[in-house]
């Protein structure tokens, strides 16, 4: 094997246009790069955030989302190399352990957008591995089509917190840029889950 | 030494902060346990209406509060000032989005401090905060914290800031090693 060819033989697109076929009304926070590319190419909804830095954060947003929204589906799409920055958010996650966060990691074992020079997955490690040890509800590696099928049937209905690790191919595709200003995706996502966010906002004034 | 004595050895400061983030609305205490925090995070566990979150590094909680405001919730991160050094590169969420932060941070490394280790990041904490795009209240008298959270907490959920309070260690306490 090459130090770039992944272990996993599915495409990201197809992967994240089927495990976005289902949601619903799940919200959906997305890691930076490439998962937020994918998303974009599905399609931009209003209840996406695409977090564009923040390196290692993504998974921790859901967790804050899910605990701030116990009845909406949270769904964390983004990159094993964005994960491994966060490792300890499984620990936080597996504790605090929300029914509603399903956390999945599109695995293509490479940094795709620095140059594609492979992740720690790459040689082994073994993120759902890491998942079922820190606790969570349901934890799995996803190779095949008939894997990612059985994950999509449960993705928004098992008892969470969920993890999936899918392994893709390294194949790159085209860059499908969603909206990038902070403020504006930020107030976007609050309309469409909360409608007017403002109109409330004094409410916890303290003199 | 009863019970009763103990608490009232407690300072009461850690309670106001309680009542002020009450007052405030605050749902989710994101922490990573330390001792100048200690008795703040007592009460929020023990409160029915907070989330308490452990975290294994700050800059978890920068994110999980991103997370938080996205679903309509306030937080708060409370952290010893070398967790500030964490949190950096996170922040820059909160600076791009304009997220709403309110950190306490109880300090290290300034007023009597012994431990060499702690100094660098303690001196550091105010520059770094400021230069992350951070507000920072630093408060060195007992009497004066409550109404500089309050006064963090509008700042930061009615004008949406991102704000941190520092205490200082002459209000803490210099670390007593035996």
């Amino acid at each position: 094997m090459s130090s770039s060819e992944s272990s996993g033989n599915l495409d990201r697109r197809e992967v994240v246009a089927q495990l976005l076929a289902g949601r619903g009304d799940a919200l959906l926070i997305t890691g930076l790069g490439s998962t937020t590319w994918d998303a974009a190419a599905v399609g931009d909804r209003e209840e996406n955030f695409y977090v564009w830095g923040g390196m290692g954060g993504a998974a921790m947003i859901g967790l804050g989302l899910a605990l701030a929204q116990p009845e909406r589906r949270v769904l964390v799409i983004t990159g094993d190399g964005e994960m491994l920055m966060g490792l300890g958010a499984f620990a936080t996650i597996a504790v605090q352990h929300p029914a509603n966060l399903s956390v999945v990691v599109i695995d293509n074992e490479v940094y795709g957008e620095t140059g594609m020079q492979p992740t720690h997955t790459h040689f082994g490690v073994d993120l759902a591995g890491m998942a079922a040890a820190a606790g969570f509800e349901s934890a799995c590696t996803v190779y095949t089509q008939s894997d990612l099928d059985t994950l999509c049937a449960s993705l928004y209905s098992t008892r969470g917190p969920l993890f999936a690790s899918v392994k893709v191919s390294g194949d790159r595709h085209e860059t499908v840029l969603p909206p990038r200003d902070g403020t504006y995706l930020k107030h976007r996502f609050r309309r469409a889950l909360l409608g007017d966010a403002e109109k409330g906002s004094l409410a916890g004034r303290t003199s | 030494m009863t019970d009763d004595a103990q608490i009232g050895e407690y300072p009461r400061w850690p309670e106001e902060i309680f009542g002020v983030l009450c007052d405030a609305e605050v749902t989710q205490v994101a922490y990573v346990p330390d001792a100048g925090h200690a008795r703040l995070i007592e009460l929020c566990q023990a409160n029915g209406s907070m989330r308490s979150v452990a975290l294994t590094t700050e800059e978890e909680g920068v994110a999980l509060l991103a997370g938080a405001w996205l679903g309509g919730a306030r937080g708060v991160l409370l952290t010893q000032s070398s967790g500030v050094g964490n949190c950096i590169n996170m922040l820059s969420i909160v600076q791009e989005c304009r997220f709403p932060l309110l950190v306490i941070v109880t300090m290290r490394g300034e007023w009597g401090e012994f431990n060499p280790w702690q100094v660098p990041m303690g001196q550091s904490v105010s520059d770094a905060l400021g230069n992350a795009g951070v507000i920072v209240h630093p408060v060195d008298a007992a009497d004066e914290i409550a109404d500089t959270v309050a006064a963090a907490a509008e700042l930061a959920f009615n004008a949406f800031r991102a704000v941190a309070v520092s205490i200082s260690q002459r209000v803490i306490g210099s670390k007593v090693w035996k």
